[in-house]
């Protein structure tokens, strides 16, 4: 018991470590506190909050669930079929940019560089992307394909980099002492170990590119998001709740299914 | 029972498949036969052509275009890559203004998901009704993108970064309250058990037995949704609510992309900062 109280009592304090990380944080928030003011609630604001309330209970049904191109399951459908090619091409071209950003492939150097362009892609925002592209392609789903394949390859050559890094490279030795040729390393050597985890990451791109989708029809790339940004400031409140509807439906439902497929590639 | 269904499902969906594609009977050395399920590779890779093919045609790709237009997002990006440092003057105030937004956001944000989180795991809270409904409650909140959340408080709040800060406050709040909960799952309930049958009550017993095994994960999940939060506040002042996205929608409009370069420059140096602050940071918690 006495021991107990001893190594109690001579437990280590370092309360000045807990004072300057109390401080410093003090200071940021301090800092940033200072500059983002509460300036009440705009003159029709409150009207705007329970219009959205109101519209998300009653959703204008010949929109939700019309066939028209400009309604709901369009949209999502080609929604969905920008993240899903967005998310292929990226797929595809980050193999490269990953490859040649492995140490324990290319030089250091190398990868060094391919490794700050990858962060390069993956500052810029998807929606700066976007509104570069339109330049060239012109608005409409096309430009949503594009700027998603190319925004994806930050994000998924940094999770193929440490699945790459991870590789177990004596087998590769004892498939050179069997006298293996090199494509026959690949095959059996190399691919076995990536694929699964290379499959697990395109899911859980997808699944963030439908939510990413959604948000570049805003600067016009295809998709739900230019009606609904319109309709909200429009404030056609039953058309936004319809749109809202079918996006949280949808990303819901693929959410879930990416969550399951990918649980069984992890465990087989 | 619920478990039992599922795998009698996934069963007979196997089953329906090795009744379309028989099995192909292996003969093995010593005499005995064993049955060796057709791979399933072909029929999956045969869904997602003729998905990749209805999605290309449904979105209108089109290769030519890429080749004959091209040259012109070179063009862009060469301009961008030479960015106008005269510019960067105008550049300092609403950079602090997307970090101050940013920090706020985090913090308000991962404070509120605290008791949400602990409200949403299941073994410490024990009434299923409840942990159903806050669940539902978080994926739905979740499910918003930052920009549609931002442009309806900027409605509400008028044009600003406070607009900005309430979008990223209810952001941080869903994906840290989501990481939160499934880490407090996995969490040594037995000095929580210790404590209860002391005769602590339930907040007493969590915040000293469960508290400090969740912080250190708990802090390097705020951390990290920071880093996340940096890059997404920097886009919110395309919808009015502040910070850089302002510059940027301004300066693409007016075409003016060396100016575009030097934003884009100091976003990319502050989250390079940022991360690597951060990564340190976590990697001391962990």
């Amino acid at each position: 018991m006495n021991n107990v109280l001893e190594a109690y009592q001579s437990r280590p304090r370092r309360w000045w470590k807990t004072l300057l990380v109390t401080i410093i944080v003090a200071i940021i928030l301090a800092w940033s506190g200072s500059s983002i003011e509460f300036e009440g609630i705009a003159s029709k604001g409150s009207e705007v909050a329970y219009g959205i309330v109101h519209g998300i209970a009653n959703p204008d049904l010949d929109l939700l669930f019309g066939t028209k191109n400009t309604d709901v399951p369009y949209l999502l459908l080609e929604t969905v079929a920008i993240a899903f090619l967005g998310t292929i091409f990226g797929g595809i071209l980050a193999v490269p940019f990953s490859f040649l950003a492995s140490g324990n492939i290319v030089p250091k150097p190398v990868a060094f560089v391919v490794r700050a362009l990858i962060l390069l892609i993956r500052t810029i925002p998807s929606l700066v992307w976007a509104l570069v592209w339109i330049r060239v392609t012109g608005p409409g789903a096309f430009c949503g394909v594009v700027t998603q394949s190319i925004c994806s390859i930050g994000m998924i050559s940094k999770m193929y980099i440490t699945a790459i890094e991870d590789l177990d490279t004596r087998i590769l030795e004892s498939m050179d002492a069997a006298g293996l040729t090199a494509f026959q390393k690949i095959r059996y050597g190399v691919l076995p170990q990536l694929t699964a985890n290379f499959t697990s990451t395109i899911i859980y791109r997808f699944d963030i590119n439908i939510k990413d989708a959604t948000t570049l029809g805003i600067v016009g790339a295809g998709g739900i998001g230019a009606s609904l940004v319109q309709c909200i400031s429009s404030r056609r409140w039953s058309m936004v709740g319809a749109f809202l509807c079918g996006m949280i439906v949808l990303m819901l439902v693929i959410e879930f299914a990416s969550t399951r497929i990918r649980r069984r590639l992890a465990h087989g | 029972m619920a478990l039992r269904k599922k795998t009698g499902a996934t069963e007979a969906r196997e089953k329906l498949f090795d009744r379309v594609f028989k099995p192909q009977e292996m003969l093995l050395p010593n005499g005995h036969s064993v049955m060796r399920p057709r791979s399933r590779l072909p029929l999956i890779w045969g869904v997602i052509l003729i998905a990749i093919a209805w999605a290309l045609w449904f979105t209108g790709f089109d290769v030519s275009i890429l080749i004959e237009r091209g040259y012109q997002f070179g063009v862009i990006l060469k301009r961008v890559f030479t960015p106008d440092m005269s510019y960067l003057d105008k550049v300092w105030s609403p950079l602090f203004d997307t970090i101050k937004m940013s920090v706020i956001g985090s913090v308000l944000g991962s404070t509120l998901a605290l008791p949400f989180a602990v409200l949403a795991s299941t073994n410490i809270n024990k009434s299923r009704g409840v942990v159903a409904v806050l669940r539902v409650v978080l994926n739905i909140v979740r499910t918003l993108p930052t920009l549609v959340i931002a442009s309806i408080f900027a409605l509400i709040f008028g044009l600003g970064t406070f607009a900005g800060t309430v979008a990223i406050t209810v952001f941080t709040f869903g994906i840290v309250a989501k990481m939160l909960y499934e880490s407090i799952e996995t969490i040594d309930m037995g000095p929580f058990e210790a404590m209860e049958s002391l005769g602590a009550n339930k907040f007493r017993a969590f915040w000293s037995a469960c508290f400090p095994q969740i912080l250190p994960t708990y802090l390097s999940q705020c951390l990290y949704s920071f880093e996340i939060n940096v890059r997404a506040a920097a886009i919110l002042g395309y919808v009015g609510a502040g910070g850089l996205g302002i510059l940027i929608n301004e300066r693409i409009g007016w075409r003016d992309y060396e100016s575009l370069g030097t934003v884009l420059l100091t976003l990319f140096v502050v989250v390079l900062i940022i991360e690597n602050l951060s990564q340190y940071l976590r990697s001391k918690l962990s």
